[in-house]
C-alpha cells in the first residue's frame, strides 16, 4: 500500500491539490519526507504537514487484524498450510512441514544433499492432494544448472511407486514443474518481476531457488559493494510472494569458510572470550554465504551438515520449533531421514555448519 | 534525551514543597517546552489542600494525592500492591497531565515534581518477560512509558520474546498482571500464530500453577483465561515496506486513542505494549539514501516515545544485528547505526553464551548493566532450569 496514490485516498480537497501540485504522488513520496522537509517542500505550515501526514498514514496503514482472527483464517484455509516433506520427524519437528507463505531457507556444504531435497519438494508440490502434495505447479528457479528430471523421476518412482506406475502419470507431474535458469542477476530480477503474473496465470503452488547464493556470487565478482542492494531487494520481493500468494518459498544458500573461528561479537563479549580462544585458532568454519542480514529474514532456517560420520538435517531457526537435527542419508528415493527421533540441539552449535566428510583425498 | 533527575529536599518531611522543580524533559515535547525554569510551589501547597476541590486541575490534584496517601515518604515496597491496584486512576491524570502540557495553572511548563515522578514509577507496575532473571536485570520487567530496544543474532529469541510479550501484558490485574492489550507490527512475517497460541497456553497454566484456587472462581475469571482471549487482545499489523511501516507509526496515535480505556479515563489506552518486529527490516532493505535514513528512523523514534508517554504503554522495538569493523576487527553491533543507538531508552541484546541465551541490558538510564540467562521453551521465554545451571560451571 505504499505505492498507493494519494489522488486516491479521499484526502481532505485541498491537501489532495496541494500534494499533487508537489508531485507528491504515493504515500511513500510523502512518508519519506522527515516533517521539516515536507513543510519546505509543501511550502505551508506545520499543521498542515502534520495533517497531510496523518491523513496519508491513515489511509496508507494496512488494515489491523487481531491475532485470533488470523488463527480463524488460518483454520478455515485448512490445517494452517504446510507441505509435508514426507520425512516424519521433520515434519513433526516443523508443526507439519514447509510452512506456507514463510521464506524457508536450506543451507549446507556442497554435495550433501540440498538439491536432492529441493527436487524432492518440487515433486512433492505437483503430486496430488490425495498423496499428500499440493497438486499444483512448481516454479524451479535454478541459477546452477543442477536440475535433473531424471533425477527427479527416479526419487518419485521410488518414494512414490504406487503412483508413478499408474500411466503417464510421470509425465504429467514433470509436465508440472516448470524450470527457469537465469544466467545473471539481472534475468533473475526480471524473472522475479514477472513472477507475479505467472503465479497467478499458472497456478503455481510452490517456489524454488537453488540456489540464491550462486546468483549473488555471479554479481559480486563485476562489481563488490554492489552486492548488498539487489540482495535486499530480492529477499523483500520473495517474502511478499511466499505472504500473498501463500505459498511456501524454499531457497537454498551455499557456505563459504571463515577464518575466525568464533565468529563475530558482540564488543562486551569480546573480553570474556580472550581466554579460551586459544584452542585451535588455525581452523576454519563453514558459514551461510549469504550474510547476517539474509539469515535475519529468512523464516525457517534447515541446515544441512555432516559430522561424526552422518549427514544431519537440523532445524536452526524457526518461530515454531525448537532446535533439533535429524540425521539422513540420500537414496535412490532421494533424502531419508536414519531416525525420526530428532536430536536435541543447544548453544552456539544450532547455527554453526559443520562439513566433516570422508576424505577421499587423505586415504 | 532524559536529562538526570536530582533533587534536593532542604526541609523536613513536609519539605516537599520546597522540592527543586525539574522536568525530565519528555522528548515528546516541541522545543518550546523545554525551557526548564524553576518554580516555586510554596503558593499552592500553602492553600488549603482539599483535592476533590480542585480535581479540575490535574497537576495538583495528582501530586497532593499522591503525596498524602504516603505521608510525603515514597511508598515503601510493601504498599506497592496497594497503590498499584489504585494506581490506575493516577495514571490516568498523569497521562492527562502530558497530553495537556503547559494548560495547567500552576504548572505552567507541564514539569512533574521528580517527587511525584519517583511515587509514580513505584507505583506503576512492569510487564513480565517470563523469566526471572531476565526481569531481574530489567528492573522487574519492561517499563511503560519507556522505549526497550532488544536486538540479538538469528534465531536467539527476538520474535519469541516479543510474543510472549504481548502475551504477558495480558495477564489479568487480579493475577498480578496489567490486562491490557497489544500491538504486534510485523513487518518480517515471522508472526506465527500456531506459537502464539502454544505460547497463551503456557501462560495460562502457569498461571493456573500460581494461583490454584482460581478455578473456584467466577465462571468470569475463567472465561478471560483462554487462549482465545489472548489472542483476540492482540492487534496485528503485517507491515511490508518502510513507507507503510511510517504510516503505521503515524496512524497508532489515532488507533490508541479509538482503543482508549472508557472506564478509567479517555486518556488511558488498553493497548499496554506496542511491539515491532522488526524496527530494522524494511530501513535495511531499501533506503539508498542514508542521510534520508537517519533523519527518518530519528523522527519515527520521537513518535514512539511520544505514544510511550503519552498514552503509559511500553514500546518494544526489536533489532537485527550487523557487522561493524571497529579497533582492527568485526563485531557484532545493533543495526541501523549510531545515530539511532540514541533513541531507545533501553537496549537489550540477546546472545549466546556457551549453550544457554543470555540476555545483556546494554543501557539504561537506571539500571546497571548486567547480564542474565533465559531460556527459550515451548511454553515461551522461561528461566533456565537449575540444573542446567550447574552445567555451566567454569
Amino acid at each position: 500500500m505504499a505505492n498507493m496514490p494519494v489522488s486516491e485516498m479521499r484526502l481532505p480537497p485541498h491537501l489532495a491539490h496541494l500534494l499533487a501540485a508537489r508531485r507528491l504522488d504515493t504515500a511513500k513520496d510523502v512518508l519519506s519526507l522527515p516533517e521539516v522537509e515536507l513543510m519546505a517542500v509543501l511550502d505551508a505550515g506545520l499543521p498542515t504537514a502534520r495533517a497531510a501526514v496523518a491523513h496519508v498514514s491513515e489511509a496508507a496503514c494496512p488494515p489491523c487484524q487481531t491475532a485470533l482472527a488470523l488463527l480463524e483464517e488460518r483454520v478455515r484455509l485448512g490445517g494452517g498450510g504446510r507441505l509435508a516433506t514426507t520425512l516424519c520427524g521433520l515434519d513433526e519437528a516443523l508443526g507439519g512441514g514447509i510452512p506456507v507463505g514463510k521464506l524457508t531457507e536450506v543451507v549446507g556444504p556442497s554435495g550433501i544433499g540440498k538439491t536432492q531435497f529441493c527436487l524432492k519438494l518440487a515433486l512433492l508440490g505437483a503430486l496430488p492432494e490425495y498423496y499428500g502434495g499440493l497438486d499444483g505447479r512448481v516454479l524451479y528457479i535454478d541459477t546452477e544448472s543442477k536440475f535433473s528430471s531424471r533425477r527427479m523421476i527416479e526419487i518419485g518412482q521410488k518414494s512414490f511407486p504406487q503412483v508413478f506406475r499408474q500411466e503417464g502419470l510421470a509425465q504429467k507431474m514433470a509436465g508440472r514443474i516448470l524450470v527457469t535458469r537465469p544466467t545473471s542477476l539481472t534475468d533473475f530480477t526480471k524473472s522475479l518481476e514477472q513472477m507475479k503474473v505467472t503465479l497467478l496465470q499458472h497456478d503455481v503452488k510452490l517456489l524454488i531457488v537453488d540456489s540464491m547464493a550462486a546468483l549473488m556470487s555471479l554479481e559480486n565478482e563485476r562489481a563488490t559493494g554492489f552486492r548488498q542492494h539487489p540482495l535486499r531487494w530480492t529477499l523483500s520481493f520473495l517474502k511478499s510472494i511466499a505472504e500473498f500468494s501463500r505459498i511456501p518459498v524454499v531457497v537454498t544458500n551455499q557456505v563459504r569458510s571463515q577464518s575466525n573461528v568464533d565468529g563475530y561479537h558482540f564488543s562486551f563479549e569480546v573480553d570474556k572470550k580472550d581466554g579460551n580462544n586459544c584452542t585451535g585458532g588455525f581452523d576454519s568454519h563453514l558459514v551461510a554465504a549469504l550474510g547476517i542480514q539474509w539469515a535475519h529474514a529468512v523464516t525457517v532456517r534447515l541446515v544441512f551438515e555432516s559430522h561424526s560420520g552422518h549427514r544431519f538435517i537440523k532445524v536452526a531457526k524457526s518461530p515454531m520449533s525448537p532446535a533439533v537435527a535429524f540425521p539422513f542419508v540420500v537414496e535412490t528415493s532421494g533424502v531419508t531421514l536414519l531416525s525420526d527421533e530428532g536430536i536435541d540441539v543447544t548453544g552456539p552449535e544450532i547455527t554453526s555448519i559443520r562439513c566433516q566428510g570422508k576424505n577421499v583425498l587423505a586415504q | 534525551m532524559v536529562v538526570m533527575v536530582l533533587f534536593a529536599i532542604s526541609a523536613g518531611p513536609t519539605g516537599s514543597s520546597d522540592l527543586i522543580f525539574l522536568l525530565r524533559t519528555a522528548p515528546a515535547l516541541p522545543p518550546r517546552l523545554l525551557i526548564r525554569r524553576p518554580v516555586s510551589r510554596r503558593s499552592s501547597a500553602d492553600r488549603p489542600r482539599p483535592a476533590s476541590h480542585r480535581s479540575s486541575s490535574a497537576g495538583s490534584a495528582r501530586s497532593s494525592g499522591s503525596c498524602c496517601s504516603s505521608s510525603s515518604a515514597p511508598p515503601p515496597p510493601r504498599r506497592r500492591r496497594f497503590l498499584a491496584g489504585g494506581s490506575d486512576a493516577g495514571r490516568a491524570v498523569a497521562t492527562r497531565r502530558v497530553l495537556d502540557m503547559g494548560a495547567g495553572e500552576n504548572n505552567p511548563l507541564g514539569a512533574q515534581n521528580a517527587w511525584d515522578m519517583l511515587s509514580e514509577e513505584q507505583s506503576q507496575k512492569h510487564i513480565t518477560t517470563g523469566s526471572g532473571d531476565l526481569n531481574g536485570i530489567l528492573g522487574g520487567g519492561i517499563h511503560c512509558k519507556e522505549v526497550t530496544e532488544i536486538g540479538g543474532v538469528p534465531g536467539v529469541g527476538k520474535t519469541q520474546l516479543g510474543i510472549q510479550l504481548a502475551i504477558n501484558v495480558q495477564i489479568p490485574v487480579e493475577y498480578g498482571g496489567l490486562g491490557g492489550k497489544a500491538v504486534y507490527i510485523d513487518t518480517e512475517g515471522s508472526f506465527m500464530v500456531e506459537r502464539v497460541y502454544q505460547i497463551a497456553e503456557g501462560c495460562i497454566s502457569d498461571i493456573l500453577e500460581h494461583f490454584p484456587h482460581s478455578h473456584e472462581k467466577s465462571s468470569s475469571g475463567n472465561k478471560q483465561l483462554q487462549p482465545e482471549h489472548f489472542l483476540a487482545d492482540i492487534y496485528y499489523f503485517r507491515i511490508c515496506s518502510y513507507a507503510e511501516q511510517i504510516a503505521a507509526i503515524n496512524y497508532l496515535e489515532k488507533f490508541l486513542g479509538e482503543h482508549k480505556d472508557v472506564e478509567l479515563c479517555i486518556y488511558t489506552s488498553q493497548v499496554r505494549i506496542v511491539i515491532i518486529d522488526s524496527v530494522t527490516f524494511h530501513f535495511r532493505q531499501d533506503f539508498d539514501d542514508l542521510a534520508l535514513r537517519t533523519r527518518v528512523l530519528s523522527e519515527l523514534s520521537l513518535k514512539l516515545m511520544k505514544i510511550a508517554k503519552a498514552y503509559n504503554l511500553a514500546v518494544v522495538l526489536l533489532n537485527q544485528v550487523t557487522t561493524k569493523f571497529t579497533e582492527g576487527s568485526f563485531q557484532l553491533t545493533l543495526a541501523l547505526g549510531d545515530s539511532w543507538s540514541h533513541s531507545c531508552t533501553n537496549r537489550v541484546i540477546l546472545y549466546w553464551n556457551g549453550t544457554e541465551r543470555y540476555a545483556y541490558l546494554d543501557k539504561s538510564p537506571s539500571l546497571p548493566v548486567a547480564s542474565a540467562p533465559y531460556a527459550v521453551t515451548g511454553k515461551g521465554v522461561r528461566d533456565v532450569s537449575s540444573n542446567h545451571k550447574r552445567v555451566r560451571v567454569t
